[in-house]
């Protein structure tokens, strides 16, 4: 027999001055199954909270119903004193009479029988509550971080600094990422290799930092505390056991004309290569699709007769190697808008206004820092990729891409308008006599010392802002004719100019959309990952135990990067420090009874938490296959319930026959 | 209180914990008034909301019944929405055979921040279903195939 | 298309006044390439720069009336060799296409039902129409003098959502006839330059500086001529062509053609019959 205890609060006027709580206190009492109905000011109170323990003790109660605020206000408060009194915390509801009546109906008699009704179906669920414990899971504390860029460096580091062990993915053949070969940082002017090589060098050294390079995550299983995940590293021609690194094989190869991606295009490297001569790890990779001697079976092989170490292996293969981790982090960056006619999205368009990439000397903005770059292409000279000349006027175009919606991109990619400031400055530090020209929609430079840095750019080393768009970028004896407008001045602007750049949008780099469907991470329109709440949780996902970092999630700079690692070093650190991971336990259950095996759930589940199970007999002889949650997976949004053909699912907390009763209760 | 004769409709609403049921608690943050017509029932989630449960508020005696959730693309569990989207494309002309007048089914997305659409919905439905009177058809029919 | 095959024309202001040579000539050269072109019955003005600047509905309702009478008259393709009455045309459609109350309000407007069926064509799809290999065949005197800078104006690719023809900033479609002809073709920066358009007479000067710099960077790309497929662009690299040579002080004596001008030339068409002799700027 069930022995309810109802608690009606008033909230001091906020419900007692629509809602006539005597009579309620009163009528509830009569209610089938409830044991007693009292009411009182502030029922979270003190004082509140103190009542409902004695009364769970002294009538015994096996079901509480506070009707007060919405449950997301305090159904937490009133479970741990349900707890604290003994009683399963499962075993509260709440009538939300305040948001949902008092609140929103101002007529005494017709908010009072509404307060009534959601107590009525409370009571009624409470009535059909489970007790429940929440679901222990166990633990593995170890991190993957996914990519190697900068923020997947710190946040690698700050989880090996607090001792756990981290395995790091990093796609290219050296960490780094985009940082790696920028020249000089905003607003410090810093040199960003001077900055990022020594946490580098610290990745590659840290004992407890596991560094998978050349490497990409194939699969990810598991869930919460407990991932397994395969990386596949490629083949890199190289034992990185034997290699030294002195540099002998690269030296040797004969196949030059290779662009090099490290310096986006705009220079060489060899079919054997390091990256750049900081790479972590210092061991080159074979470009199996320029070595002569992997494209054709025989021939060449310089490296490999120089290699003292004997460290060649044309015969190497990609390897499959299993990782466990309890978190993962994902960090895998951007990549830039390319403006080429070509797109991989449908609803992107290139610019054919600006030639669709095919002027050599319109670059975009990585490749202008390759440019700058003392370790670049050039020596840090800024010669033009044309003729290698040195540009007497460089034209910079902001916003190309971003903010356009015709161009397919609507979003800000926020850090443009700092560094092609840095950009003028640098060029203007290095071109005597040189103009720097920039078309902007606006100048967004919000951040410590940003500002400044930026009116520093204009007033001290004379860069020429032209607040409006660029309609056309024509060639013209070795020139290239920019005309735009000036929007301040309503006039229109031809600028004869020497070479290009291109502030285009962040994008979310290649492979990501692969790689969130893996770990079950929402994306957006754009194919940025997506946080769990947009202020209170933006390292979170939905996916429990996975965390995002850096330009993954949406366009940021540098300090807004890291910072970001670290908090979601420091959200897996906070996991970590548990004893325990638990779970709520209002999750879905199939009774393997009824279950018939048809497997709609298992296809219809958004966390792929229902699994095909075998029931045997304890001698092992098959009985049936049926289909069971996995409770360290499962959600409880409860789609198996509503799809489950023959009625074997159940979500814990709204089951079928609460909700009926619920109904049925109201209609009486 | 109404005019003594006055038909009350009563309104089940069957919506999602995390937008809808939100959606709701604003409106009354915010003191919006409106009829007290509806009873809201809370879920995890609309992908949960199986569509015996419409029948079974019917049978009841429910007038109408409202199934609300998050906003295509913000669903909390990624999903549910678009399964109780496609399950009601699917299940109205089922319901429609069944005998049910669709009209009495009303399915929106109310986010969390749309505490005036919700109380905007719930009175479009009461003045809908009190114009309409009261749903006894259905109730004879399940009383008599009881 | 078939020999002999039938299409719409719909011929604008334009080419029943001052551009009376441009439909001399397509009317030719069409007819040599066996399309014959039947003149939609009681047309009416496309609304031009004027409507649109002015009014919503009328700018609608003008392509309308004159899409529903093609309708009526079971014209599937309808060739506007002016590209501001293709763009226009085009416009109209598909904004009812995409509107049905749009669609429904016209309909009324016109009092016509308007389903949509016909298909607009600038007359650079109808020589696609024919193919290139249809017009190879038919040419008798290739154009092996002629190095050609293909002119496409402001209005041939723009807007491109609506218009969806060749690309909007590089297009080669016209190119790609010249070469069937027989004919070179150079890379220039203008293709789509605006000429100053309907400025011609308002704002002269703005007109001569633009038909200037569009003649000049032909001329500097090694262009013996400019095709055209626009009689306002016409008008300002032809007619205004003297001018611009007496305000600018240099000797450009560039001929400006039509696309169906030369087309008609390889097929052995005389310049006469075509209207070449009509153009302002003359045959050396």
């Amino acid at each position: 027999m069930a022995r309810i205890g109802v608690f009606t609060c008033w909230c001091g006027e906020n419900v007692a001055r629509h809602v006539d709580i005597e009579k309620v206190t009163e009528t509830v009492a009569q209610m089938p199954g409830v044991r007693c109905s009292i009411n009182y000011k502030y029922m979270c109170s003190d004082p509140g909270q103190a009542q409902i323990r004695d009364k769970i003790q002294s009538e015994r109660l096996t079901g509480l119903v506070v009707a007060s605020c919405s449950p997301h206000m305090h159904l937490k408060t009133f479970r741990k004193a349900a707890q604290t009194a003994g009683l399963n915390p499962y075993l509260v509801e709440m009538a939300n009479i305040r948001e949902h009546c008092s609140w929103v109906h101002h007529n005494r008699e017709e908010a009072t029988a509404k307060a009534l009704d959601l107590i009525r179906m409370s009571v009624e669920k409470v009535k059909r509550d489970h007790e429940l414990v929440p679901i222990r899971v166990p633990l593995t504390r170890r991190a993957l971080v996914i990519g190697g860029g900068v923020a997947g460096i710190q946040a690698a580091l700050d989880i090996a600094d607090a001792g756990h062990e981290v395995a790091l993915v990093e796609r290219e053949p050296s960490i780094g990422g985009k940082m790696a070969g920028l020249s000089e940082t905003f607003p410090t002017l810093d040199c960003s290799q001077c900055i990022l090589t020594p946490r580098m060098v610290e990745v590659g050294q840290h004992p407890n930092i596991k560094l998978y390079t050349y490497s990409e995550v194939e699969s990810v299983e598991g869930y919460v505390g407990n991932f397994k995940i395969t990386i596949r590293q490629k083949a890199r021609y190289v034992d990185m056991v034997k290699c030294t690194g002195c540099g002998d094989c690269w030296n040797s190869c004969p196949i030059k004309k290779n662009l090099s991606e490290f310096d986006c295009g705009m220079g060489f490297r060899k079919a054997i290569y390091i990256p750049f001569p900081q790479a972590v790890p210092a061991r080159p990779v074979i470009d199996r699709l320029a070595c002569t001697r992997l494209k054709r079976g025989t021939g060449c092989g310089l490296c490999e007769k120089k290699c003292q170490a004997k460290a060649i292996n044309f015969a190497d293969e990609d390897k499959l190697v299993v990782e466990q981790a309890g978190a993962v982090i994902v960090a895998t960056g951007y990549k830039l808008y390319n403006i080429a006619k070509e797109q991989d999205n449908a609803q992107l368009s290139g610019y054919g206004e600006y030639g669709y990439g095919k002027y050599k000397d319109v670059i975009d903005a990585l490749q202008f820092e390759r440019l700058v770059s003392a370790s670049g292409p050039t020596g840090g000279e800024i010669k033009r990729p044309s003729d290698g000349k040195i540009p007497q006027s460089v034209v910079f175009i902001k916003c190309v891409g971003s903010r356009d919606n015709a161009k397919g991109l609507a979003y800000c990619s926020k850090i443009c308008c700092m560094y092609t400031a840095k950009h003028t400055m640098l060029y203007k530090h290095k071109t005597p006599g040189g103009e720097a020209h920039v078309f902007y929609m606006d100048i967004r430079a919000g951040g410590k010392a940003y500002d400044e840095f930026v009116r520093r750019a204009i007033e001290q080393d004379g860069a020429k802002y032209y607040r409006g768009r660029v309609s056309k970028i024509t060639e013209e004896n070795g020139k290239l004719i920019v005309r735009g407008a000036d929007t301040l001045a309503g006039a229109p602007v031809t600028i004869e100019a020497d070479m290009v750049v291109l502030a285009v949008a962040m994008r979310p780099a290649d492979g990501v959309h692969a790689l969130a469907q893996k770990l079950n991470v929402g994306y957006d329109e754009f194919g940025f990952l997506s946080e769990s709440h947009p202020k209170l949780r933006p390292v979170e996902t939905n996916a429990a135990g996975v965390f995002i970092c850096g330009a993954c999630h949406a366009p940021k700079d540098i300090p807004e990067a890291v910072a970001q690692a670290s908090a979601a070093a420091g959200k897996t650190l906070v996991m970590f420090g548990r004893e325990e991971l638990t779970r709520e336990p209002e999750i879905a259950r199939i009774n393997e009874q009824t279950c018939a095996a048809c497997y709609t759930c298992v296809r219809g589940c958004p966390y792929t938490a229902i699994e095909r199970a075998e029931t045997l007999t304890p001698k092992g002889v098959h009985v049936k296959y049926t289909a069971r949650v996995n409770e360290g997976l499962c959600m409880g949004c409860g789609t198996c319930v509503a799809l489950c053909p023959s009625k074997s699912a159940e979500l814990e907390g709204f089951t079928e026959q609460q909700i009926y009763s619920m109904v049925e209760s109201l209609m009486t | 209180m109404n005019e003594t004769n006055r038909f009350e409709p009563r309104i089940i609403a069957y919506v999602c914990n995390w937008c809808t049921y939100l959606g709701a608690d604003l409106a009354g943050t915010n003191r919006l008034e409106y009829p007290a017509n509806v009873r809201i029932i809370r879920f995890p989630c609309t992908g949960r909301i199986d569509f015996n449960l419409i029948v079974k508020a019917f049978e009841a005696g429910a007038d109408a019944v409202l199934v609300s959730g998050c906003h295509p693309g913000d669903c909390h569990y990624t999903a549910g929405n678009y399964h109780a989207r496609r399950r009601w494309m699917l299940f109205r002309q089922l319901l429609d055979t069944l005998g049910i007048d669709l009209n009495r089914i009303h399915f929106t997305w109310i986010s969390a921040a749309e505490g005036r659409k919700w109380a905007q919905v719930v009175t479009g439905i009461t003045e809908q279903t009190r114009q309409m009177g009261p749903y006894t058809a259905y109730r004879e029919i399940a009383r008599a195939s009881a | 298309m078939t020999s002999a095959a039938s299409i719409g024309y719909y011929p604008g202001c334009a080419l029943h006044g001052s551009s009376n040579d441009y439909e001399a000539s397509v009317r030719a050269c069409l007819g040599a390439l066996g399309v014959e072109l039947c003149e939609l019955n009681d047309w009416i003005c496309c609304g031009a720069t004027a409507a649109h600047s002015l009014n919503h509905n009328l700018a609608v309702a003008l392509p309308a009336r004159n899409l529903a009478i093609a309708e009526r008259d079971g014209v599937r393709e309808l060739l506007a060799p002016c590209p501001m009455c293709s763009m226009e045309l085009i416009r109209g459609n598909r904004a009812m296409a995409r509107d049905e109350k749009l669609r429904r309000k016209m309909s009324e407007i016109v009092e016509l039902n308007i389903k949509g069926e016909t298909k607009v064509l600038n007359l650079i799809q109808v020589f696609q129409g024919i193919g290139m290999d249809a017009i190879k065949a038919a040419v008798k005197y290739p154009l092996t003098e002629i190095s050609a800078a293909c002119y496409y104006g402001c209005l041939l690719t723009r807007p491109p959502e609506d218009l969806r023809f060749d690309d909007c900033e590089h297009p080669s479609s016209m190119e790609t006839i010249i070469e069937a002809l027989g004919g070179k073709t150079v890379e220039w920066n203008y293709k789509t330059e605006c000429c100053g358009a309907g400025m011609t007479l308002a704002n002269t000067d703005t007109v001569l500086e633009l038909s200037h710099k569009i003649l000049s960077n032909a001329r500097a790309h090694g262009a013996n001529c400019v095709v055209a497929a626009c009689p306002m662009c016409h008008v300002n690299l032809d007619m205004k062509q003297g001018d611009v040579e007496r305000r600018y002080g240099v000797r450009h004596g560039m001929m400006i053609y039509y696309l169906s001008d030369l087309t008609g030339l390889a097929l052995g068409i005389d310049a006469h019959t075509l209207g070449i002799d009509r153009h302002f700027v003359v045959t050396k």
